[in-house]
C-alpha cells in the first residue's frame, strides 16, 4: 500500500510532511490542495518528517493537506514519438496543455498511445537478450529508432515470441521474454527510467576521438569538440552565448539534438519553435525540428522543475544513445540549475559553501557531465552523447563556484569575452584562454591524420602561437605608439589580425558564412598559413596596415561567397595578384 | 479591506521582528493575506500550527495582543475596464479620490504563459529617439531596462518613450519613486491628454519599503487583463527595480535567510525573472512590453541586481553624459536590444542594419582616436575626420532630445557619412552605397 502523508509546514516550495510508512530519498509524492495535485520530490527525511520540494506554486496550501507517495523516483517515459516535441522540465508535453497559461497540477502524457509505428523485428524467438538488447526497430522522422529489452531487466532472458513486421501502437506487446526462473515479461515500446540515475547499459566507454563537426571555425579548427565530448561556454550577458548555442545545435553533425532551456528567456525558446521547423539540417537536408527535442523550463517556471529539466534532457539523450545514435545535448544555462539547488539548500538551512551554493555542488556537476560520453554498446555498435553547457557567471567573473567546478570536468572551454563582444568580433570566443583537451589525445591526432591530414594539428598550433604573439605585440604598440616599434612588429600584428578576421570571426546571420564545412575550413587555414609564412616588403607601417586591410577584405568576401564559385575564384585571383606583388621570398 | 462576519480572530502574537509576526493559527493557506491591527500582512512560513506573517507596513507599534484576521486569499486585484485612468497604491486601493474599481477579482503573481502559446515578437515600437530606434530598436513584447545612475534623467526618457509608443494602455509601477517624480509622470500624462490610457500603481519613498514587493505583480496583473482579455498592446513601466530588490533583501534578511552576492537573496534571479518574463507577445495581437529602470551605483553593472537583470532582460539601455556635446546620449557601445534583428531592415528600410553598424564602428574609431590624443600620439587625417563625425553623430542622433522617424535617422546618418568619409571607408555593401549615398 502506498505511503501517505499530511502536510505539516510550508516555506515557499519546500513542504514538510508527516508520513505513515516508508519513503525513499528522491521519491515522488503528490500533495492535494484545492482540487490540484502538486507533484513533489523527497529531498530530506528526519524521523517521521519528510521534506519535499514541490514542482509547482504552493499558494494556498494548508497544514493538514493529504499527500500520497508514488513509490518511484522522478522518471521519464521513453518511446517512439518524442522527436520534435516540446516538453517542460518534467516531460509534460507543452502542446497538449490547454489554455494560454500553465495550469498548476496539469500533467500531460509525453507519448501518443494511439499512433501506429511500423515495427520490424531484429531478434527472433529463442534468441538470448539482456537489458537494452535491440529487439526491433521503428522509424521516426526518418531516424532509425530501436525498441529495446527493458532497461530494468536483470540477467539473461530468452525471447519466447516476437511479433511479425507490421504496424503497432507503443502500448501493444511486441515481444515476450522468459527469464531463467521461467518468469515471463511482456514488452511493449515504452520504457521508464528515473532521471537522476545514469544509464550504464553499454559495454565500454573509451576516450572519445571522433571530431564532431559544428561548422563554427573557432571551434572545429582551433578547439575542436568530439563525438561524446563535453564542453562549456561561460560568458557575461550580451556576449553571444545563445547565438553560439543555437548555431551549434543547428549545424552540428548529430542524429538527435536535445536542447534544455533551463531557467532562460522564454522568447529564446520561441525562437527555436519558430525557426527550426523552417530550417534545413545541413547534413541530411531534412527540417531541423525533425531531429530536435526541446525541454523548456524557462526562468519564470517553477524553480524545482528547473533542476529536474537538465536530468530529464540527459535521460532522453541516454535513451537515444542506447540505440546507437549520436546525440548532441545543449543546456542553457547550467548556472540557473545550480541556483535552483542553492535556493533549496538555503531553505533547508544547510551550511552553505562558497557563494552560498551547496557544499556538494562540485560532485553534482561532475556526476552530470560524467553521464555524457562515447560508448560501445553491448552489441559493439557506437553511440554518443556530446554535452555542451553554458555557464552564466555572476558579474562575468569566472572565479565563481559553478564556472570553476565545471572547468574541472568539461574537456572543452569556450570563453566568451566581453571585450571581443564589445568590438563586435563574433563569435566572441577568446582564442587564447579557450582550450580543447581533445587536441592532446593521441587517439584524436590519429583520427585527424587519417580523416584530414597529418599537417593539420601542427598548423592549428601555429595559428594559436601567432595569435598569442599578435596580442603581445598589440600591447607593445599601444604603449610605444605606431612609430615606436619596428615595421616587422606591425607585420606580425597584422598577420594575427588576419587569422582573427578570417578564421575566427564568423557571421552567424549570413547564410553561407554561418556554416563552414571541414573541407572549406581546411582550405581557409591553408591559405591563411601560407600568407602568414610569406615575407613581404613594406615601406613604413602605413603600408602594412593598408595592405593587410585589403587582404582581409578580399578573404572576407571569399568567406561570404559560395565555395569555389566564379565570384569566389575571382576574389581569389585578385588576392593572389596582390600577394605576388608584395611577396619577397616564397 | 474590512473583516467579514464569523471570521476567527486571533489575539496572541508569539514573536515580533521588524518585518514579521508569528502566531499560532490553524487552517491557514500559504501566501494568504491577513490583517494585523489594521495592517496588511502575508503568510510566508507555516510550521505546524505556527504561522509567520510578513507585515508590509512594518511592525512598529504592533502589540502582542493585536487582532489578527486571516482573509482566506492571496493578494489580489479587481480587474475590469474601470482600471483605465486610475491611480492606486501597492494594495490596489485608489489614491486618486475616485470610487473603488468593480471587476473580477484575480490573484496577483499568477501562472506563467505556456511557452508554446507565445508568438515571436516582430512589431517595432517607435520612440523617435535615434539612440533607441536606430541602434537598439525596441519590439513589442520585449523586456528591457534602463541601466542608469540615479542622477540621470531616466524617468524623463521613459515618460517620453511611453508617450510616443503607440500603446493602448500604459501601466506605471512606481517603487520607491520620489513624490516629485510621481507628480512629474502625472503631469506629463495629463498634459499629453493621455490620462485615460494610464493606470498607475505607486509606492513612493514616503511609503513603507516592503509594500513595493506588490507593485510589479499588481501592474502586470492589470496588464494581463488588457493584453489577454482585450487583445491590447500594453506598455508597463517599472521604476525602479533596484528599490524592489532592496525590499526583497530586507525581507529575506528578517527571515534569517543566508544572503548570496551583494547581500541579495539567493533567489534574486528567479524573483526578477518571474516579473520580467510576463513580457509577452500573444498570437491574438495582445502584448505586454516592459520597460524598467535599474539604478546603478557608479555605473557598476557587476552588482547582483544589474547582473541578474542583464541575464533576464532582452538587452539594456545605457544613458551617459557625452562631454563633447554636453548632452545625455544613449551609449551605443553598452546598450543592446536583443530583439532588434527581428525588425531591423524588415520593418524598417533595408539599409538599417548596415548603416547602424557602420555608424557605431566609425564612432568607435573616434574613441580610439581620442585615446591616441590622450596618450600624446599624432592623429592621422582619418582620425581627425572620425572625431569630427563623432561630435555630429552624438549631437544629431545619439542625444536623447532627438525626435525623428527611422527613415529620417537613416538619411541623417548617410549625410554624415558623406560629409566626413569616402564610400570605401564606411564598409557598407556596394549596392546600398549606390542607392543611398547622397549625390550632389
Amino acid at each position: 500500500m502506498a505511503t501517505k502523508g499530511i502536510v505539516s509546514g510550508v516555506i515557499a516550495n519546500m513542504v514538510t510532511l508527516k508520513v505513515d510508512g516508508p519513503v525513499a530519498q528522491n521519491e515522488i509524492c503528490f500533495i492535494e490542495t484545492g482540487g490540484d495535485r502538486l507533484m513533489s520530490e523527497v529531498i530530506k527525511v528526519v524521523g517521521e518528517n519528510v521534506y519535499v520540494q514541490v514542482f509547482e506554486s504552493t499558494r494556498g496550501l494548508k497544514v493538514g493537506a493529504p499527500a500520497e507517495f508514488a513509490g518511484h523516483m522522478l522518471e521519464v517515459t521513453l518511446g517512439p514519438g518524442m522527436l520534435s516535441h516540446n516538453y517542460d522540465g518534467l516531460q509534460n508535453d507543452l502542446d497538449k496543455m490547454t489554455g494560454v497559461f500553465l495550469k498548476r497540477g496539469e500533467y500531460t502524457y509525453p507519448l501518443d498511445n494511439d499512433r501506429l509505428w511500423h515495427f520490424e523485428p531484429i531478434v527472433k524467438a529463442g534468441d538470448k537478450v539482456i537489458s537494452s538488447t535491440w529487439l526491433g526497430k521503428v522509424e521516426e522522422n526518418f531516424q532509425p529508432l530501436k525498441i529495446m529489452a527493458p532497461f530494468s531487466l536483470k540477467g539473461e532472458y530468452t525471447v519466447k515470441s516476437i511479433v511479425a513486421e507490421g504496424d503497432y501502437r507503443v502500448i501493444d506487446t511486441v515481444a515476450v521474454l522468459v527469464g531463467p526462473e521461467g518468469d515471463e515479461i511482456q514488452v511493449n515500446m515504452i520504457q521508464k527510467w528515473p532521471v537522476k540515475v545514469a544509464m550504464t547499459n553499454y559495454k565500454e566507454k573509451p576516450r572519445p576521438f571522433k571530431l564532431l563537426e559544428t561548422g563554427v571555425r573557432s571551434i572545429d579548427t582551433l578547439n575542436p569538440i568530439v563525438e561524446g565530448g563535453t564542453g562549456f561556454i561561460p560568458g557575461p550577458f550580451g556576449t553571444g552565448k545563445t547565438v553560439l548555442q543555437h548555431a551549434i545545435s543547428k549545424q552540428a553533425e548529430a542524429d538527435i539534438v536535445i536542447i534544455a532551456a533551463c531557467g532562460e528567456r522564454a522568447n529564446e525558446v520561441v525562437e527555436i519553435f519558430t525557426e527550426f521547423p523552417e530550417l534545413d539540417d545541413p547534413h541530411t537536408g531534412r527540417k531541423l525540428m525533425e531531429r530536435t527535442i526541446i525541454i523548456a523550463n524557462t526562468s519564470n517556471m517553477p524553480v524545482a522543475a528547473r533542476e529536474a529539466s537538465v536530468y530529464t534532457a540527459m535521460t532522453l539523450a541516454e535513451y537515444y544513445r542506447s540505440m546507437g545514435l549520436r546525440v548532441l545535448l545543449m543546456a542553457d544555462s547550467t548556472s540557473r540549475w545550480a541556483q535552483a539547488l542553492r535556493e533549496m539548500s538555503n531553505r533547508m538551512e544547510e551550511l552553505p559553501g562558497p557563494d552560498a551554493f551547496p557544499m556538494d555542488i562540485s560532485s553534482i556537476i561532475a556526476n552530470f557531465y560524467g553521464r555524457a560520453g562515447f560508448v560501445y554498446l553491448n552489441n559493439g555498435e557506437p553511440g554518443s552523447i556530446t554535452f555542451i553547457g553554458t555557464v552564466s557567471p555572476a558579474g562575468g567573473n569566472l572565479k565563481e563556484p559553478v564556472t570553476e567546478n565545471t572547468k574541472k570536468v568539461a574537456r572543452c572551454f569556450y570563453a566568451l569575452e566581453q571585450e571581443r563582444a564589445d568590438r563586435k568580433r563574433y563569435p566572441a570566443i577568446n582564442p587564447i584562454d579557450s582550450y580543447s583537451k581533445y587536441i592532446e589525445y593521441p587517439e584524436f591526432d590519429e583520427y585527424i591524420s587519417e580523416h584530414i591530414n597529418s599537417e593539420w594539428l601542427p598548423k592549428v598550433n601555429e595559428l594559436k602561437t601567432r595569435l598569442l604573439r599578435g596580442k603581445e605585440i598589440s600591447e607593445q604598440i599601444n604603449i610605444l605608439g605606431d612609430d615606436g616599434v619596428p615595421v616587422d612588429y606591425h607585420v606580425t600584428f597584422w598577420k594575427a589580425e588576419l587569422i582573427d578576421f578570417i578564421v575566427l570571426q564568423q557571421d552567424a546571420f549570413d547564410a553561407i558564412d554561418a556554416v563552414t564545412p571541414l573541407e572549406r575550413q581546411e582550405s581557409i587555414v591553408n591559405k591563411v598559413i601560407e600568407i602568414c609564412r610569406s615575407e613581404f616588403s613594406f615601406d613604413g607601417f602605413l603600408e602594412v596596415i593598408e595592405f593587410f586591410k585589403k587582404v582581409i577584405n578580399l578573404m572576407k568576401q571569399m568567406n561570404y561567397c559560395e565555395f569555389k564559385s566564379d565570384k569566389y575564384n575571382g576574389f581569389e585571383a585578385e588576392l593572389e595578384n596582390m600577394l605576388a606583388e608584395r611577396r619577397t621570398v616564397k | 479591506m474590512t473583516t467579514k462576519a464569523f471570521q476567527k480572530i486571533y489575539t496572541k502574537i508569539s514573536q515580533i521582528t521588524k518585518a514579521t509576526c508569528s502566531l499560532k493559527a490553524t487552517g491557514v493557506g500559504y501566501d494568504e493575506l491577513a490583517m494585523i491591527d489594521g495592517r496588511l500582512a502575508q503568510v510566508v512560513k507555516i510550521d505546524g500550527d505556527e504561522v509567520t506573517l510578513q507585515v508590509f507596513q512594518g511592525t512598529g507599534g504592533i502589540p502582542t495582543n493585536a487582532e489578527v484576521v486571516f482573509m482566506g486569499k492571496a493578494p489580489s486585484l479587481k480587474v475590469s475596464d474601470q482600471l483605465a485612468g486610475r491611480f492606486f497604491n501597492a494594495y490596489g486601493d485608489p489614491i486618486d479620490g475616485g470610487p473603488e474599481v468593480d471587476g473580477i477579482e484575480v490573484e496577483i503573481g499568477g501562472p506563467s504563459v505556456n511557452p508554446v502559446r507565445r508568438k515571436q515578437p516582430s512589431e517595432l515600437i517607435a520612440t523617435g529617439i535615434a539612440g533607441i530606434d536606430l541602434n537598439n530598436t525596441l519590439v513589442s513584447g520585449q523586456k528591457i531596462p534602463f541601466f542608469a545612475d540615479p542622477d540621470q534623467p531616466f524617468n524623463q526618457v521613459m515618460a517620453t518613450v511611453a508617450m510616443r509608443a503607440k500603446a493602448d494602455k500604459i501601466i506605471l509601477g512606481g517603487m520607491g519613486m520620489t513624490n516629485d517624480d510621481y507628480l512629474y509622470f502625472k503631469n506629463v500624462f495629463s498634459n499629453a491628454g493621455a490620462l485615460d490610457r494610464i493606470i498607475s500603481f505607486m509606492n513612493t519613498t514616503e511609503d513603507p519599503a516592503v509594500e513595493r514587493l506588490l507593485i510589479p505583480d499588481m501592474s502586470l496583473t492589470a496588464a494581463e487583463y488588457f493584453a489577454v482579455q482585450k487583445n491590447e498592446k500594453v506598455l508597463v513601466l517599472l521604476s525602479d527595480m533596484t528599490s524592489y530588490a532592496d525590499a526583497l533583501a530586507i525581507v529575506s534578511n528578517r527571515m534569517d535567510q543566508i544572503p548570496s552576492k551583494d547581500s541579495m537573496p539567493g533567489s534574486l534571479y528567479s524573483d526578477l525573472a518571474k516579473i520580467y518574463e510576463k513580457a509577452v507577445q500573444f498570437p491574438s495581437g495582445g502584448s505586454i512590453t516592459i520597460i524598467a529602470v535599474t539604478t546603478l551605483s557608479g555605473g557598476d553593472i557587476t552588482h547582483a541586481v544589474p547582473d541578474n537583470t542583464g541575464y533576464i532582460t532582452e538587452g539594456q539601455l545605457f544613458l551617459r553624459k557625452d562631454s563633447d556635446v554636453g548632452k545625455v546620449v544613449v551609449d551605443p557601445f553598452r546598450s543592446l536590444s536583443r530583439l532588434k534583428q527581428l525588425v531591423n531592415g524588415k520593418k524598417t528600410r533595408k539599409d538599417h542594419p548596415q548603416v547602424m553598424n557602420a555608424a557605431v564602428r566609425l564612432y568607435s574609431d573616434a574613441s580610439n582616436a581620442k585615446t591616441k590624443v590622450e596618450n600624446g600620439f599624432d592623429l592621422t587625417d582619418y582620425d581627425e575626420r572620425a572625431l569630427a563625425f563623432s561630435k555630429d553623430y552624438a549631437n544629431q542622433l545619439l542625444a536623447i532630445d532627438v525626435n525623428l522617424d527611422t527613415t529620417e535617422m537613416l538619411d541623417v546618418a548617410w549625410g554624415l557619412f558623406a560629409k566626413y568619409f569616402r564610400p570605401e571607408e564606411v564598409n557598407i555593401k556596394a549596392e546600398l552605397v549606390e542607392q543611398f549615398w547622397p549625390k550632389d
